[in-house]
């Protein structure tokens, strides 16, 4: 029996990297949209450039679930390559869309799907002269065959279309003309709409649609940062690319035209380091983004920052480690690696948003966090926040907000007090003044070294000023610890003995995850962590609940371990959920771990891991 | 050590400069490298030049690595920010902060095994960008705070302390700087402070990356037979050196000559380098005959000295990005921030 459902279900494109498929299926994700009806896309692609399978999967869910979910009721096959796995995945009673210009090899076909061919290529071949035409068009002639078999409105499109191309009349009619060719093939061949559908809603709102790695760059944007140091590696290269374009937009001195902003593409991760790391000892507002491998190379840098308390802000997008691991994969493995940069005792900031709209805020305030500590701020995005688009509330920004640039000695602040000291305690709160170089001819020039150094910041090493310094700077983390973003409680309609600990882009999972153990009988409350240092909130919680779950996309639980230093807790009580495969997480995943877990049929070992 | 804790007490006469500066207002704290080092006087050139040129002590922000050259920015320029930041990574560090305030001098203080070796890779992206500053390595072919390894601008076939040989090719910063697009390249020695202030001066005044390699002998380290960095290496006759540990009581080395003539200096230990003067002739416009000319000086074993290049038709880091004349560090949210109504209209195209 084919599947029917109506604005729930998973339709899946697999294409051929590099053949344009990548705006086209945006188009139609965006059309959904349009009409009401909340999506998840994501994209799955491998560590290649062109020519290779790359899969775009769309959630459509009326319930707002905007987790990966696995498995397709619908799959559209654009690459010959990988018909076989593509169609052994589709669910039975799905639909096949394909290419059917060349036949499909009897073997490949299923009994229990329905398969609905269009001579896409021989349409196009027909329609365009130019190659590069013909296979781009050919992306937009499916879309247009899709809104027919899903009851998209075609209307909806054409909007889309206008909107993207405006002022492009000649793309506007060659887009619209591909479209309708498809829409109007596809009412000819088959029964439309299909058992899966959509119908318009009113469940999006007023959310928009966007990239945590745009958002991020939004967040630096508004945030302030003047000077932007990088080098290109995946997932994290777009967050700079989105900057350089908004800073091209939005940074540009109107009587002059020269830039507001200095972005320098380095030539490692440690010149990017050191470029930001000098940026923020002088007073800019300096930022770079990375991966981990990144973060590993910058190593040196972060203790220094952290001894010599310069401000520095990191979007580090996490991906599949160790070493090379997995670039187009993601994870949650760099906690511990950002927690502790670099040798001796070191402890550094985390900001932990759990999508785009965090991403932009979290990003934004990183740049006041910085500053006002003095230190180094990680802003700790993943490649499944970062890379992918995401239903997300809207951005905001209040306009009395002003920046907080810290304790930054001015000229004639130096003049009145007596006695400046780099490292004096003055407030009590373990983060010391500063003075910018330049700021003043005879007073509050000190220098700066990764060496131990008095409150005066001249060097020694005797035991007693050191040791005083090292309190301060731990002084200084629990300043921190009340100025990060407090956890946000996700508490069940029923009471509950079970409480689940979760961060990042684990919550869109979890938010279906919670459900789905409310309606099975077992409600659970959820408490996502969404920064380091870690909240008393956060022990709380932990002791407030019977059975305590933490779920993390890592192998080793590392926020788990962060918990048990940070906080004190006892790793024992907290059961640890790993997912680390690189897909992201499910709900499903989430919701059976956890139930196997409190009814085991058999003895189960510590972990579940995927 | 070159100097002792002074009295601040100044004389009426004491010369004072533009500003109406003393020297003693571009010293720092007391040096504490080894008494006789070819640092310090590249310490007091340095000064010296700062103090001839009237430069306010506070619009200097000095940088460096790590290493004992890297230690002397403490000892000049007591009124200056100073960042002594982490090993061969100084070139970024003075990036970013030039980047943050154009309106300052920026002075990078550096070693042969700070800039050559582990920092080899900054050093040639820093003088790729053009980033205005003066760059300075203070050059001994040896790695004294770790006790005498070899550094990479130790010749082939030089003689270490313990006796082992130098089995690589040298690298020689002032080609590389040359030849990577950096746009005032100098050599100089540490004892030739005629020489080495005038281009320091010259090196503040201009306006891209200026790099000087100044040749600064450690006394304790490599001053020894075989070594092409010591006084010996151009002795004609041999003197054993092998107690290096007599270093105390000299004197810096300084030195005077004529322009053009190529002579054997005598050192303070008796010992002798060649030095040769650039001949009036040099054209140290052309990228190519510089680079000729530090060939050759390779071959015969002469040490060229001076300007090398100059390129006074610079396109800066700052020129490059298209930057405002203001410094980033002191925009506001009226210039960075593009506020909530934007913002709206971001919303707007992401729906």
């Amino acid at each position: 029996m084919p599947i029917e459902a109506v604005n729930d279900f998973v339709i899946r494109f697999a294409n051929v990297n590099g053949s344009g498929s990548a705006s086209a299926n945006l188009l139609f994700a965006r059309s959904i949209l349009r009409m009401g009806v909340p999506i998840a896309p994501r994209n799955i692609f491998p560590s290649n450039i062109q020519g290779l399978p790359t899969w775009y999967e769309v959630r459509v869910s009326e319930k707002g679930w905007l987790g990966a979910r696995g498995g397709a009721e619908m799959l559209i096959a654009m690459n010959p390559a990988t018909f076989a796995q593509d169609i052994a995945a589709l669910a039975p009673g799905g639909y096949l869309f394909y290419d059917s210009t060349r036949p499909l090899p009897l073997a490949m076909t299923r009994g229990d799907i329905a398969v609905l061919g269009m001579p896409l290529t021989e349409i196009c071949a027909k329609q365009y002269a130019e190659p590069r035409q013909r296979q781009l068009y050919r992306n937009m002639v499916y879309v247009g065959a899709l809104a027919a078999l899903l009851d998209i409105e075609f209307g909806v499109l054409v909007t889309l279309i206008e909107e993207r191309f405006k002022g492009k009349d000649k793309l506007i009619e060659a887009n619209e003309r591909a479209l309708k060719l498809g829409y109007e093939e596809a009412k000819d061949r088959f029964a439309c709409p299909l058992g899966i559908r959509i119908r318009r809603s009113e469940a999006v709102g007023d959310r928009i649609l966007v990239e945590g790695n745009y958002a991020s760059a939004l967040g630096a944007l508004y945030g302030g940062a003047t000077v932007c140091a990088w080098y290109p590696i995946t997932p994290s290269t777009s967050v700079v690319e989105a900057f350089e374009r908004l800073a091209g937009r939005y940074r540009i001195d109107a009587a002059t035209g020269a830039k507001n902003v200095a972005i320098v593409q380095a030539e490692d991760e440690i010149a990017a380091i050191g470029m930001v790391v000098g940026a923020g000892w002088n007073g800019a507002r300096a930022f770079t983004a990375t991966s981990g491998p990144g973060v590993s190379l910058m190593q040196e840098f972060f203790g220094l920052a952290y001894f010599a308390e310069v401000p520095v802000v990191l979007v580090d997008v996490q991906r599949g480690g160790p070493s090379t691991g997995m670039p187009t994969r993601t994870q949650q493995s760099d906690l511990l690696l950002c927690a502790w940069a670099s040798h001796g005792d070191t402890k550094h900031v985390l900001l932990i948003p759990d999508g785009p709209n965090e991403a932009f805020t979290f990003t934004a305030a990183a740049f006041d966090l910085a500053e006002r500590l003095q230190t180094p701020v990680f802003v700790m995005l993943d490649l499944d926040i970062g890379m992918n688009s995401h239903l997300a509330q809207p951005f905001a920004w209040d306009e009395e907000r002003r920046y907080d640039r810290g304790k930054v000695l001015s000229s004639k602040q130096l003049e009145e007090i007596v006695g400046f000291g780099r490292y004096n305690d003055v407030d009590g709160d373990g983060v010391p003044y500063r003075t910018l170089p330049g700021a003043h001819p005879t007073l509050g020039a000190y220098f700066t070294r990764g060496t131990s150094r008095d409150r005066y910041a001249r060097y020694t090493e005797d035991p007693a000023p050191y040791v005083d310094n090292m309190e301060r700077l731990a002084l200084k983390f629990e300043t921190a610890r009340k100025l990060v973003p407090a956890p946000v409680m996700k508490k069940a309609a029923a009471p509950a003995t079970v409480g689940v600990v979760y961060y990042g882009s684990t919550s869109a999972a979890m938010d279906e995850a919670l459900a789905i153990l409310a309606d099975t009988g077992a409600p659970a409350d959820g408490l996502r962590i969404r920064a380091y240092p870690l909240s008393p909130e956060v022990t709380a919680f932990v002791h407030a609940h019977e059975r305590v779950f933490i779920v993390e996309q890592n192998r080793d639980a590392q926020m788990r371990t962060l918990m048990t230093t940070d906080l004190g807790l006892d790793p024992g009580r907290l059961s640890a959920i790993l997912h680390f495969g690189g897909a992201p997480i499910t709900a499903r995943f989430i919701a059976d771990s956890v139930l196997e877990r409190l009814n085991p049929a058999v003895p189960q070992p510590l972990e579940a891991v995927s | 050590m070159t100097f002792q804790g002074k009295p601040k007490f100044r004389h009426p006469s004491i010369p004072t400069n533009a500003l109406g500066f003393t020297r003693r207002d571009y010293e720092g704290s007391m040096s504490t490298l080894c008494a006789g080092c070819g640092h310090d006087s590249i310490t007091s050139a340095i000064m010296h030049a700062c103090f001839e040129l009237a430069v306010p002590p506070h619009r200097v922000a000095k940088l460096s690595g790590i290493g004992c050259s890297s230690k002397t920015p403490t000892y000049m320029l007591g009124q200056s920010h100073g960042f002594n930041s982490v090993h061969g990574r100084m070139p970024s560090v003075l990036t970013g902060a030039y980047l943050a305030n154009r309106e300052l001098t920026y002075l990078g203080v550096s070693g042969d095994g700070d800039t050559a070796s582990i920092g080899l890779g900054q050093f040639c992206h820093v003088m790729r960008r053009g980033v205005r500053m003066v760059y300075i390595v203070e050059n001994n072919g040896v790695y004294g705070l770790t006790k005498g390894q070899f550094s990479a601008t130790a010749d082939r076939g030089s003689k270490s302390k313990k006796g082992a040989r130098a089995a690589d090719d040298p690298i020689d910063l002032a080609a590389l700087a040359i030849q990577l697009g950096a746009t005032f390249v100098a050599r100089s020695f540490s004892g030739d402070k005629g020489q080495l202030v005038p281009l320091i001066k010259a090196a503040f005044q201009h306006r891209g990356a200026a790099f000087i390699d100044v040749i600064s002998p450690c006394v304790t380290f490599n001053n020894h037979e075989g070594s092409t960095k010591s006084y010996d290496y151009v002795r004609e006759h041999n003197i054993a050196v092998s107690a290096l540990d007599f270093i105390t009581g000299r004197e810096p080395i300084e030195v005077d000559y004529a322009e053009g003539a190529a002579q054997a200096v005598t050192m303070h230990d008796g010992s002798t380098i060649h030095l040769r003067k650039l001949d009036a002739e040099h054209n140290f416009s052309d990228r190519a005959e510089a680079l000729t000319l530090l060939e050759r000086c390779r071959d015969t074993g002469e040490i060229p000295t001076g300007l090398l290049y100059l390129d006074e038709a610079v396109e800066e880091l700052h020129d490059t990005l298209g930057t405002t004349a203001r410094p980033l560090n002191v925009l506001t949210e009226a210039e960075l921030c593009p506020g909530p109504r934007a913002l709206e209209a971001i919303n707007r195209s992401l729906r």
